[in-house]
């Protein structure tokens, strides 16, 4: 369903999404990693469950919240990507007092 | 019989003689579609009246959608026994209340009452507490008012992830939390699903008054009832006047930041921070006399966040989702103001800053008596003539 653009430049980045390498071109967002990653769902919404992936890209809609680098609730498509990042599934409310 | 014709500054005068051919009568009007006016609305209908709710419109200023959500008892009414009385008299009829709103709607209020907490995060600020609520016990006589000062080691045990800033508590088993906005929305179905009228962007402009017979003018159109409820908020300090009424109220701001939702954390609500029943924990409860300017202020939503961080150091690791400030409705004395009109009986006004609190006093004490056309004389105290009285020299 989401394919990078051929023009863009060559995925040399390794992140973990769910704990599987996914390669991205430098500068890209955690977000582009999630949506090449394939996943169904990055997270659950906190009151209903209901599944959401990234959709905005912009910072607004809050669909792409996930759990990055040990970090709950990251909006991932205002977070760029660095070597070895990881993303989670943000599973619901995070936990406040851990 | 003395009638008055009057206008507010931006609507045309309406002489007795020019009544409207189109005059919507009923048997009362309530001004005011916020929390206050809505549970008497609601409980006006309740009671068999045929009611008529005029709500301003989106300029209003809107406390009702900027209340921080506490059902709150403890503090109320120091030097003020009746405020105290009154106030747990409503969290009394708040189950009730809810109870009721969810049958009719199906909207839960999101109500919980497991008491609550003021911390104290000094020394001082306990004992100053501890003086206080040991006054309003003496001031409560054999009504009595129940609390405990709590020193940190046993409110560690209560509140997850309490601060070492915190040095104790107040705590009562009356105080608890709701939801404004399912509060207001279900106040709203329910009086017009049980037949209530609803009229929004209807300002009232001007009207006459005479006893028991009152003529209101507004972009939505003329009513007329025998009875009428200002409950318009900061409006009501330049609509009852032309009522024969009184209520000097002004305008405070609060400031409210709200936290992304988290998994509960929080068994009770604190004086300036409760988690909703969604997971979002809410900060707020400043106080700032700034007129009628309602922007936010960085300075003091700093002094919120920080005041909260030191309550709940995790609080600090939460991002901030939204955040606005919103104008209290304030008396002279802080107290509420419930009259009805000397000159011009059938005309009273409701005043106060706790619109969630109260809502379940206004729905079903206040709202009966106005049926019946006349105040308790439990509501003796909250006259407007309390500020009549000649001070001391």
């Amino acid at each position: 369903m989401f394919r990078a653009r051929p023009e863009v430049r060559p995925a040399t980045v390794e992140v973990f999404v769910e704990g599987s390498p996914v390669l991205v071109p430098e500068g890209a967002t955690a977000a582009a990693a999630v949506l090449l990653a394939g996943l169904p769902a990055i997270r659950e919404t906190p009151v209903t469950g209901s599944p959401r992936l990234p959709l905005c890209q912009m910072g607004v809609c809050f669909d792409c919240l996930a759990e990055i680098d040990g970090i709950p609730n990251r909006q991932a498509c205002m977070v760029t990507v660095a070597p070895g990042m990881r993303i989670a599934r943000q599973h619901g409310a995070r936990e406040a007092l851990r | 019989m003395e009638r008055q014709a009057w206008a507010l500054v931006d609507g045309p005068a309406m002489a007795p003689s020019h009544a409207s051919m189109q005059t919507r009568g009923s048997d009362v009007i309530v001004v005011g579609g916020g929390l206050v006016g809505a549970a008497i609305a609601h409980g006006l209908r309740g009671e068999g009246l045929d009611t008529v709710l005029l709500d301003e419109g989106d300029i209003a200023f809107r406390a009702s959608r900027g209340n921080f959500g506490l059902v709150w008892v403890q503090s109320k009414g120091f030097g003020a026994p009746w405020y105290q009385r009154w106030t747990r008299g409503s969290a009394g009829e708040w189950p009730g209340l809810a109870a009721d709103l969810a049958a009719r709607t199906g909207i839960d209020t999101a109500l919980q009452q497991p008491g609550g907490v003021h911390l104290c995060l000094s020394e001082q600020e306990f004992e100053d507490r501890g003086r206080r609520m040991a006054q309003m016990q003496v001031e409560a006589g054999n009504f009595g008012l129940e609390y405990r000062m709590i020193r940190r080691d046993e409110l560690a045990e209560m509140l997850p992830g309490l601060g070492p800033s915190v040095v104790g508590a107040s705590w009562s088993p009356y105080d608890g939390h709701a939801s404004p906005l399912a509060l207001l929305q279900a106040l709203h179905r329910a009086f017009t699903e049980a037949g209530g009228a609803y009229v929004p962007n209807a300002k009232v402009t001007g009207g006459t008054a005479a006893p028991n017979d009152f003529r209101v003018e507004t972009a939505a159109g003329t009513f007329a009832a025998p009875r009428i409820v200002l409950a318009a908020g900061l409006g009501n300090a330049d609509l009852a006047p032309v009522f024969g009424l009184n209520t000097p109220v002004r305008p405070q701001r609060g400031q409210i930041l709200v936290t992304e939702r988290a998994r509960t954390v929080l068994p009770m609500p604190c004086t300036t921070i409760r988690q909703t029943g969604e997971g979002t924990i809410m900060l707020g409860d400043s106080m700032e006399e700034v007129g009628f300017d309602t922007r936010q202020s960085p300075p003091v939503m700093a002094q919120v966040a920080q005041r909260a961080a030191l309550s709940f150091p995790w609080i600090a690791e939460l991002n901030i989702v939204r955040a606005w400030s919103a104008l209290r409705v304030m008396a002279p004395d802080g107290l509420p103001i419930y009259d009805q009109s000397e000159r011009f009986p059938g005309a009273f006004t409701a005043n106060c800053h706790s619109g969630v609190t109260l809502a379940g006093a206004h729905a079903r004490l206040l709202a009966p008596m106005i049926a019946r056309g006349v105040l308790d004389p439990v509501l003796d105290p909250f006259s407007a003539k309390r500020f009549d009285v000649p001070r001391a020299a």
